[in-house]
């Protein structure tokens, strides 16, 4: 009877912890939901802030914010992707390699105020870049390098080797079975992890506040600043002038984040069916 | 090594080759790193041929295999000592790319393995690899070769699906089409029945007696009924103690091998006692 009751107050416990999860989870969106959906409008999207109050919309902050994790996307993708084919298919196994991805950990643990900071000294101060969309995305790659780069990696071990050893068998060289085998098959979890590593990027205001700077603005070349939608969140929210717009802001930021997340986990449930 | 181990063995019988040695394998011995694996194999193996290798798990028969197409070159630490000839040629020779190799000597794995791609580019990956690219080449190509693997009726309506989508017996069928659009002499075939289903495997055996009159093949197999049926040399291999290397015991006409075989350990074997 003691070992039934005791058991029982255990699963309950274990099950309010698991609930404690959920709620917190659930509670957070529901209140940004509530305080936020009423701001939803095509207007609040597509216009720019007005007066001093900010009214009107946030349209140049998203503009800003998809521009620089675009690019900075577009700069980190063949960096990473072929630093792990390297390391992953063609680097000595042994210390060097180890250390290599040692360092990508590291930097991958960089508190991301100091990422920010280095950013601002080399691309903003030191190469003359100033607050702009160029200078946010080379920082903000930083940020995503060695999101994308393991990522890539582990997608290529994943490739089973009796594949590559059918490439092989047919007379391919290394670069053709890495090329046409290992790479095609190993897109879907490589494509997860750089959108993954997007979703940090959106979500990211340390970084780009010291490198793309805080004016509203519609970015059109790489080399014009802006305020992301996270900067502008934070300039709404510490200055307390426009709760609603922050809540908008804050809620639109969720939802573009979360679309990132279900498509990376659509993409990586359609690799494994790939893979039989 | 001592020079007695790579001196024949004497139950190699030589006069069972009747037509010409597309493989001459003399002395060979193999390590994986310090791992001796396989000492004093010498062995011919006859042109337009099924050769089976049989023996018990962890007898060496699939790593010696796996030398006839340098597939080893690929596990970092092997070595190998002796010499291996394929047509008068040695294929581990200074001038011997590995990868021209493997064009002239197909494998088939245990796993059937297609690539994740469509049944079409699964066949026409070779081709196009050795610069193939007109269309109506190809397309040649391809029928032809799934043609020769009995698998043209099967699919020719539903080449652009995935070839992952196709059963397992399928599967082997499209490996092994893959493997002849590069038109090998050789075909080398690690267990290749050993993850399909039997009516597969029927179909498997019968397109190796048609694929004999064209190709050279070299099965390994621990399933001794297969290699009775489907071979018309055996060679038996055994690791005779845990960490020994392990030796060509036997190789000679199968029949012969099955009905009369001269060497003790062959004949406990096959008729049961180990393995």
């Amino acid at each position: 009877m003691k070992a039934r009751l005791a058991s029982r107050i255990a699963v309950g416990f274990l099950w309010l912890c698991a609930a404690t999860t959920v709620a917190v989870l659930g509670a957070l969106i529901l209140y940004v939901l509530v305080r936020g959906i009423a701001q939803i409008t095509p207007r609040f999207i597509l216009s720019a802030p007005e007066g001093v109050t900010y009214a009107g919309g946030i349209g140049p902050t998203i503009v800003a914010t998809i521009y620089m994790t675009a690019l900075a996307m577009v700069i980190v993708t063949p960096i990473a992707v072929l630093a792990a084919v390297y390391l992953a298919e063609y680097a000595v196994q042994g210390r060097l390699v180890n250390t290599i991805r040692f360092a990508a950990d590291s930097l991958a643990s960089v508190p991301s105020i100091v990422i920010g900071l280095f950013g601002f000294a080399l691309f903003v101060d030191a190469m003359g870049l100033e607050f702009s969309m160029l200078s946010a995305a080379l920082a903000l790659s930083f940020l995503m390098l060695p999101i994308v780069m393991r990522a890539t990696e582990e997608a290529i071990r994943a490739v089973p080797k009796y594949i590559r050893w059918g490439s092989y068998g047919l007379g391919a060289s290394k670069w053709q079975t890495t090329s046409r085998i290992v790479l095609p098959a190993a897109t879907p979890r490589i494509l997860t992890g750089i959108i993954l590593a997007t979703g940090r990027a959106v979500g990211e205001t340390a970084v780009v506040i010291f490198t793309a700077g805080q004016m509203v603005y519609t970015p059109i070349s790489p080399l014009d600043p802006g305020r992301s939608m996270t900067v502008h969140l934070y300039t709404l929210a510490m200055e307390g002038i426009n709760m609603d717009a922050a809540y908008g802001t804050a809620l639109l930021l969720m939802v573009m984040i979360l679309a990132f997340n279900l498509t990376a986990r659509w993409l990586s449930r359609r690799s494994r069916r790939f893979q039989g | 090594m001592t020079p007695e181990t790579a001196a024949p063995c004497a139950n190699v019988d030589s006069s069972a080759l009747v037509g010409e040695a597309k493989f001459a394998v003399k002395g060979l011995d193999f390590f994986y790193g310090d791992f001796h694996a396989l000492t004093g194999i010498t062995i011919d193996v006859r042109e337009d041929s099924v050769t089976a290798f049989i023996g018990p798990s962890g007898c060496g028969k699939s790593t010696f295999l796996r030398c006839l197409n340098r597939m080893n070159d690929l596990i970092p630490g092997t070595r190998i000592e002796g010499t291996i000839t394929l047509d008068g040629e040695d294929i581990y020779g200074p001038g011997v790319d590995p990868v021209d190799l493997r064009r002239r000597v197909g494998m088939i794995f245990q796993q059937p393995n297609p690539f994740p791609m469509s049944i079409y580019d699964n066949v026409a990956f070779g081709p196009r690899l050795h610069g193939v690219t007109k269309k109506g080449e190809l397309d040649a190509i391809v029928e032809e070769a799934l043609v020769r693997a009995n698998l043209w009726k099967e699919v020719k309506d539903i080449m652009p699906r995935g070839g992952l989508t196709l059963s397992g017996g399928q599967q082997q069928r499209l490996c092994i089409a893959r493997v002849l659009a590069v038109q090998p002499d050789v075909l080398l075939m690690d267990e290749p029945c050993s993850a399909i289903d039997p009516t597969s495997v029927q179909k498997v055996e019968d397109l190796m007696g048609e694929l004999k009159e064209s190709v050279t093949i070299i099965i390994v197999t621990h399933n001794m009924q297969q290699a009775a049926r489907v071979s018309d040399e055996t060679a038996f291999f055994l690791q005779e103690k845990q960490g020994e290397a392990a030796e060509l015991i036997e190789f000679g006409r199968t029949a012969e091998l099955f009905t009369s075989p001269r060497d003790r350990r062959t004949e406990d074997y096959i008729t049961g006692r180990f393995g």
